[in-house]
């Protein structure tokens, strides 16, 4: 059997939409000291370090130069990885499972009040010679992947602006979230069009923030000073990133890396799952995501679910009870790991008001948004796995 | 558990120009293919991909590694894109090792991929985008003066000469002429060498890698997937990556104490004790002529300062006590930043394999160490592959 891994540590900084007297560096350190200082360590035990960043997102070339001496790791092993969070939790098990480490450190930050034209950024992530000559917005891919969504499996607009409405309430319970404003359907519904069919009010707004998470093997969880949350699968999988050849309307990427996850856990279905936090950039991608990862046996079960109320805090299978990126904002890299962060804090009992009576195993899952195809999943227990 | 013995069972690459019509994606998708190909397998028997790429600023390409992910053979699959700068090239091989090793994953095809020339007018202005934006950038800084700092700093130290950095050149570009996959192979004399246009002093046009296109790629596998489709597998023995603090004003340039510190990792994981005999061949980072023997001496290679007279004794040609570059390294065969890296980690194949063709090393070389540097003098990254299978 395969050694065992834990998040022993988490260090947050609580999202806002701008962060003025605040570098990304301070920022690192900050959420670097939480972490330690939670996991009872001091940063010179830690073996390996990963940062999930983008150059373009920073502003910086060559980004990971400047990821070293806010965490104390100079002249240690330390990459980044140009993705969610998510993908640095299944990196550091793998290092860890490889004997290549310990204790690995996984960081993710941003600072997306710096980016003065961010739809213009996103314009260059098209294909330059097939896809950007077109002149469209990205987000518009969003639209289109809704609409081919809400076509096949029946599911209706109103039903994703539930979405918002629910995660806006869930935050309001979350000192962590940036967005906690009141909406109902009307306010959801009469906010314009972004790109038809998505209203304004169905994004997610960006926002600033950090989290650092600690990962340890078996040995060094079991001395840990707070509870651990057992790491029990983590998948990463990425569709076509070519928009003539994707499956519209469906999350392949969700689904595959799920799969993966599910089987490294000896989980053979989202039943056996208490919570959810998955990715909601846009509100009809909770619903299109809880269906990838096999929660409802057809996918218009996931509309009926919305409007019954059975994904809220009180229902059968709560789904982003911190309030997800529509309650929290949306945090560039960072998104996976404040999902890891509701994790660990519902497994630990910690919570706050949001905390859950049913919190065993709660899934992950990240969505590295338009136009990618890119997703990862991370289960957690408060359990060591099953042998 | 013990950790799985992990393989090099493929390798390939494209030529690597100054100017490619190929799209990024379809570089990428070259040497995936070509790596593929080599290995035996198909791209249905490949687990998981990983891809190497520096600044996007080059490609002009937002999520670099999402846009090259279906060249690259990522699709339908596990994929991800691991970056430290110029260390790319060869800290992605450590990513897959652990991939596999692991035990999540039973093959990795690994992709580099770079193409430079989308930059206009000239790569080198991206570059002004890596110095710190408060501290740094106001200055209008480039790569050519703080490399010829550091240059500087080197030969003040040790008392090295000129000529002695312009052999680097000679024979890297020499050893080149043998690769069909180089841009700017040559057969030149130190006169030559320092004959060529002074960039920044004391940096020679003719001690500078060039910009270029290009991408290489390899795949590996656990022992029980490369006994059955290799009889000629290259064991990963070590990896070993380090990165340096981000304020490299406060360095001292002379020696990379965090190549020394990657490439420890890397022996200790090996089992190498004295690096000096028991590794057989080197292909260390060489974007500029003295960066070769600075890494030489970070890689334990060489005694510090050294490195210059081991060369001018001929301990690093083609014959040597130790072949240094026998691919023809970044002077020789070209820099696509990422993919060069990986290029290195293709010649070890190569060499250890016996199928390095006109380049082909006398003797039977064992072991190899591949090594490659980046982001502000800052990152070492170290690969150790040999015939043997490690303990």
């Amino acid at each position: 059997m395969s050694e065992q891994v834990a998040i022993i540590g988490i260090g947050v900084v609580p999202l806002q939409p701008t962060t003025p007297r605040y570098s990304f560096k301070e920022m690192v350190f900050e959420a670097a000291q939480k972490a330690y200082a939670d996991a009872g360590i001091s940063f010179d035990e830690i073996d390996s370090f990963v940062t999930c960043a983008e150059d373009f997102n920073e502003g910086i070339s060559i980004f990971d130069e400047y990821t070293p001496d806010q965490l104390g790791c100079r002249q240690k092993p330390m990459h980044t990885l140009t993705q969610d969070g998510l993908h640095g939790i299944a990196d550091a098990l793998m290092q860890i499972r490889a004997g290549v480490a310990e204790i690995v450190v996984v960081e993710a930050h941003s600072k997306a009040s710096n980016i003065l034209t961010p739809d213009w950024l996103l314009d260059y992530a098209l294909d330059p010679i097939y896809t950007r000559p077109l002149g469209f917005t990205p987000h518009a891919l969003a639209a289109m992947d809704m609409q081919a969504f809400t076509h096949q499996t029946g599911i209706t607009p109103s039903q994703c602006a539930e979405v918002v409405i629910k995660n806006r309430l869930n935050a309001r319970d979350n000192p962590l979230a940036a967005y906690a404003v009141e909406s109902n359907r009307t306010s959801v519904e009469a906010s314009p069009y972004f790109s038809f069919p998505l209203h304004e009010e169905e994004l997610a707004r960006a926002a600033d923030g950090c989290v650092v998470v600690v990962v340890a093997n078996e040995t060094t969880a079991s001395k840990a000073a707070k509870r651990p949350a057992w790491i029990l699968g983590t998948g990463f999988a990425n569709d076509s990133p070519t928009i003539e050849s994707r499956r519209w309307g469906h999350a392949e990427y969700a689904r595959l890396a799920a799969q993966s996850a599910f089987r490294q856990a000896g989980i053979k279905t989202a039943h056996e799952i208490d919570f959810f936090e998955v990715d909601d950039t846009y509100a009809y991608k909770e619903l299109q995501h809880l269906i990838a990862l096999g929660l409802y046996a057809e996918p218009i079960e996931a509309g009926r679910a919305i409007e019954s109320g059975a994904t809220r805090r009180d229902g059968r299978t709560p789904v982003n009870v911190s309030g997800g990126a529509l309650g929290m904002g949306l945090p560039l890299e960072a998104h996976g790991l404040y999902r890891i962060v509701e994790l660990v804090l519902q497994l630990r009992g910690q919570a706050g008001e949001r905390q859950l009576s049913r919190a065993k195993i709660g899934v992950a899952q990240s969505w590295r948004g338009v136009p990618t195809t890119s997703g990862a999943v991370v289960i957690l227990g408060a359990e060591p796995p099953r042998g | 558990m013990a950790k799985r013995r992990v393989a090099v069972i493929g390798a390939g690459m494209t030529r690597f120009m100054h100017r490619a019509l190929e799209t990024p994606k379809e570089l990428a998708w070259h040497a995936a293919h070509a790596a593929l190909t080599s290995s035996q397998l198909k791209l249905k028997q490949i687990d998981c991909v990983v891809l190497g790429t520096a600044p996007d600023a080059f490609d002009g390409v937002h999520m670099k590694s999402e846009y090259l992910a279906d060249g690259c053979g990522g699709w339908g699959k596990p994929f991800l894109r691991c970056y430290v700068g110029g260390g790319t090239g060869v800290y992605a091989v450590a990513q897959a090792y652990f991939q596999v090793a692991s035990g999540i994953f039973d093959t990795a095809l690994v992709v580099c991929e770079e193409k430079m020339s989308s930059c206009q007018p000239h790569p080198q202005a991206a570059f002004l985008t890596i110095f710190d934006p408060i501290t740094e950038q106001p200055l209008k800084p480039n790569l050519l003066w703080i490399f010829a700092l550091e240059q500087t700093r080197y030969m003040e130290t040790y008392g090295i000469t000129i000529e002695e950095i312009a052999r680097v050149a000679v024979k890297n570009k020499r050893n080149a002429l043998n690769h069909p996959a180089a841009q700017l192979s040559a057969e030149l004399t130190v006169e030559d060498v320092l004959a060529s246009e002074i960039m920044a002093w004391p940096v020679h046009r003719l001690m500078v890698s060039p910009t270029s296109d290009g991408a290489a790629a390899i795949v590996i596998a656990a022992e029980e997937v490369a006994r059955r489709v290799s009889d000629k597998p290259i064991w990963i023995q070590g990896i070993g990556w380090s990165l340096d603090s981000a304020y490299w004003t406060n360095r001292d340039l002379a020696y990379p104490e965090y190549v020394e510190k990657a490439a420890w990792m890397a022996y200790q994981m090996a089992g190498v004790k004295e690096p000096r005999k028991e590794i057989h061949i080197a292909e260390p980072y060489d974007p500029f002529a003295y960066k070769e023997l600075h890494h030489l001496e970070g890689l334990q290679l060489a005694p510090k300062g050294e490195a210059p007279r081991l060369l001018a004794d001929g301990v690093f040609e083609r014959d040597g006590d130790l072949p240094v570059t026998p691919s023809g390294g970044l002077l020789g065969v070209g820099n696509p930043i990422a993919a060069a890296g990986m290029m290195k980690i293709c010649e070890l194949f190569w060499q250890m394999r016996g199928e390095a063709g006109k380049r082909q090393l006398p003797g039977k070389p064992e072991r190899g160490v591949a090594q490659a540097w980046g982001d502000l003098m800052q990152v070492g990254t170290v690969v150790v592959m040999g015939t043997e299978k490690p303990d």
